[in-house]
């Protein structure tokens, strides 16, 4: 990176979000709410838990990139919150892969 | 002006602006990842123990009030936008609207705190807070279900939120920070980088709750509760 004399670039070239595209993201959020309540009060059986955490999902997905920048971030930190999403998956997986496989030994 | 302000908000250690502005970014997307991992840990909890005792789980969750529960999420979603709103007129210069934005989510926090609070208070008084005083009528059902199971849903219900909560109390002393720096005039286009970062954080503490809330409240079809 080259280093800029202060009268050059005084301000960091953050990126100014319309205020139309807020109120579109706060818009899906409520709506986003509004689908969980109503999906949880239809039985789909085992598919209700798999309904509800895709619309937080889509929910927390639309918070993280617009809400909090992130769409508009360094690619260090876009690379960074990825790895830690994995690695928060990668730990519940190996967790679970103890407690769901318990008493299946047929050792004993 | 903008100038003068700049070169004093610059420390030594920054090349430019950019370059300062991003380094906070980034630090606080690493103290928010570490965050994930730490209420990481509860969410792994209720995921073991909601594959262990599912029956018990339901049951405690239909203690829950789904309404007040949306409500809050609808508030919670109302004070992103309006910190969203606030770092974006701190981002364009425009100090006055900040300030009450900021004072709108302050408003939006508070809300859900008190909302939360009556929740709390229902399940005091209906017993169901862990512990010596914990009681729980299980509904008639073959195999019955165990009390002691439905005690390990509402541990992890009071942990989750109230953990939960603890963020947001921060998170409004946070942004009265902000404003009280806001008033005294310390944020400017070229140097806004505190406010940028609370908001991070403000919208961290909204995303945990997007989770909790379908998880805790809405595991199952039968909407008792309210």
């Amino acid at each position: 990176m080259t280093r800029r004399a202060a009268d050059e670039h005084i301000a960091p070239e953050s990126h100014v979000i319309p205020i139309s595209l807020y109120v579109v993201i706060w818009a899906a959020l409520m709506v986003g709410t509004g689908l969980t309540v109503f999906a949880a009060s239809v039985d789909l059986g085992i598919f209700n838990i798999v309904v509800a955490l895709l619309i937080a999902t889509i929910k927390g997905t639309l918070v993280v990139l617009f809400f909090m920048h992130l769409r508009y971030s360094t690619k260090l930190t876009m690379v960074t919150v990825v790895a830690a999403i994995c690695f928060l998956l990668i730990m519940f997986s190996l967790s679970m892969t103890d407690y769901l496989t318990r008493g299946w030994s047929t050792l004993h | 002006m903008d100038l003068q302000v700049a070169e004093h908000a610059l420390q030594h250690h920054f090349a430019d602006m950019e370059q300062q502005q991003e380094t906070s970014t980034f630090g606080m997307w690493m103290f928010l990842l570490t965050e994930i991992m730490f209420f990481g840990g509860l969410f792994c909890a209720y995921l073991v123990y909601r594959s262990s005792y599912y029956e018990a789980f339901v049951e405690g969750s239909q203690k829950m009030n789904i309404w007040l529960g949306a409500t809050n999420t609808a508030v919670l979603i109302c004070s992103s936008l309006t910190m969203a709103l606030g770092v974006r007129a701190a981002q364009t210069g425009k100090k006055k609207l900040m300030v009450v934005l900021l004072l709108i989510t302050i408003l939006f926090g508070l809300g859900f705190l008190g909302i939360k609070g009556v929740e709390y208070h229902e399940h005091w008084e209906n017993h169901e807070f862990p512990g010596p005083n914990f009681h729980f009528q299980t509904i008639d059902k073959t195999p019955p279900v165990d009390p002691q199971h439905t005690e390990i849903y509402f541990s992890l219900y009071w942990a989750m939120t109230g953990l939960h909560a603890l963020h947001m109390i921060i998170g409004v002393g946070l942004v009265t920070w902000i404003i009280l720096g806001g008033l005294a005039g310390a944020y400017t286009p070229a140097y806004f980088t505190p406010v940028e970062v609370v908001g991070l954080y403000w919208h961290f503490v909204d995303l945990v709750w997007i989770y909790l809330f379908p998880l805790l409240y809405l595991i199952s079809k039968k909407h008792g509760g309210g």
